[in-house]
C-alpha cells in the first residue's frame, strides 16, 4: 500500500504544480498595475473571456467600487484577459465573482469555514492571505500558508 | 568644467524630467492656477485638504471617508476595506512614488472623489488636498 501513498502523492503535488503553471502569464505591467492596486491582480485563466468583456464593460461599478479606467487602457487589458481567459463552466460564474466558479469551490473545498471567517482572511478576495506567494506568481500548494493553520 | 556635451546631456535632463514627471509642488500649481480662473486669488490650504480627508462624506457605506482605506496616519501603509490589500503610503514623505504622474493622480482622484465624495473633486479641492498630504495639517 505504501507504493499507492508515494504514487498518489507523487501524482498530487505534480498536479498542484500544473495547476500552478496554468495560473502563470507573461508580464503585463499595464495589467499587473491597475488590476493589481486594489486587489491581487487575479490571473485571466480564472474566468472566461465572456465574464472579462462583461467585467471590464463596468468598470464604474466594480462589485461596489468604482474601478474606471480609459477606454485605451480598458481596451489594452480586456486584450490581454481574453486572450489567457479560461474556458467551460468551471471557469465561469454570472456573478462575475472568481470565487463563485465551480473551480474555486472545488479547490477549496477542504478550507473550512472558520478559515473563511478569520478575521485575518476576511475576504474570499484575499487570495494572499494564503497563498503567500502569489503576488509572484506562485500558487502551488506548497506555499499555501493558512492563518492559525500548522500546515495543509 | 562642465564639458558642452555633458551641459547638453544635463539640460535635456532636465527638460526630459520637466515633460515626463510631476513632483507634489508642480502638482499643487498645476490646480492652483485652474482653479484661479473660477476663483480669482486661489490660495491652496494644507487645512482645507485636510477637512476632505477626514471628512465623514457618508455617501458610500462601505467607504465613508478617505481614512477607511487610506488609514489616518498618512506616513503609515493604509488597508483596502473590502479586499485587505495593503496600501502604499500617502505621504511623499514616507513613500517617493506618491504624486508623480500627473495621469495617475487624476485616474485617482476620478474613482475615489465620485465614489467617496460622491461627485468628481474640484480643481481648488485638489489642490488643497496635495497641499495637506504634502505638508500635512
Amino acid at each position: 500500500m505504501k507504493w499507492l501513498t508515494a504514487l498518489t502523492l507523487i501524482l498530487g503535488s505534480a498536479m498542484a504544480y500544473a495547476d500552478s503553471d496554468r495560473l502563470s502569464v507573461p508580464n503585463h505591467p499595464k495589467w499587473k498595475e491597475e488590476c493589481g492596486s486594489c486587489h491581487l491582480a487575479y490571473p485571466p485563466q480564472l474566468l472566461t473571456a465572456e465574464n472579462w468583456q462583461q467585467m471590464m464593460g463596468g468598470l464604474d461599478k466594480h462589485f461596489g467600487a468604482n474601478a474606471i479606467l480609459g477606454t485605451k487602457d480598458n481596451q489594452e487589458i480586456l486584450n490581454f484577459l481574453e486572450r489567457y481567459a479560461g474556458n467551460g463552466a468551471k471557469r465561469s460564474a454570472s456573478s462575475l465573482r472568481i470565487s463563485d466558479t465551480p473551480w474555486f469551490s472545488r479547490e477549496h473545498r477542504k478550507v473550512s469555514k472558520n478559515n473563511w471567517s478569520d478575521p485575518v482572511i476576511k475576504s474570499r478576495s484575499n487570495c494572499t492571505a494564503c497563498h503567500v506567494d502569489a503576488e509572484r506568481g506562485d500558487w502551488s500548494e506548497d506555499s499555501i500558508r493558512i492563518p492559525g493553520d500548522r500546515r495543509i | 568644467m562642465i564639458t558642452k556635451k555633458t551641459f547638453i546631456t544635463l539640460l535635456l535632463l532636465v527638460s526630459a524630467n520637466s515633460t515626463f514627471a510631476e513632483t507634489p509642488a508642480s502638482l499643487v500649481s498645476g490646480y492652483a492656477a485652474e482653479a484661479a480662473k473660477t476663483s480669482p486669488g486661489f490660495t491652496p490650504s494644507a487645512k482645507r485638504g485636510q477637512s476632505l480627508f477626514t471628512n465623514e462624506w457618508g455617501v458610500s457605506q462601505k467607504m465613508p471617508n478617505c481614512t477607511t482605506c487610506h488609514g489616518k496616519n498618512i506616513k503609515a501603509e493604509g488597508k483596502h476595506v473590502v479586499t485587505e490589500k495593503r496600501i502604499a503610503p500617502f505621504s511623499p514623505a514616507a513613500n517617493p512614488e506618491r504624486f508623480s504622474s500627473a495621469a495617475k493622480v487624476e485616474k485617482w482622484f476620478k474613482r475615489n472623489c465620485t465614489e467617496v465624495v460622491g461627485r468628481e473633486c474640484t480643481a481648488a479641492e485638489k489642490a488643497d488636498f496635495i497641499q495637506f498630504i504634502t505638508q500635512g495639517g
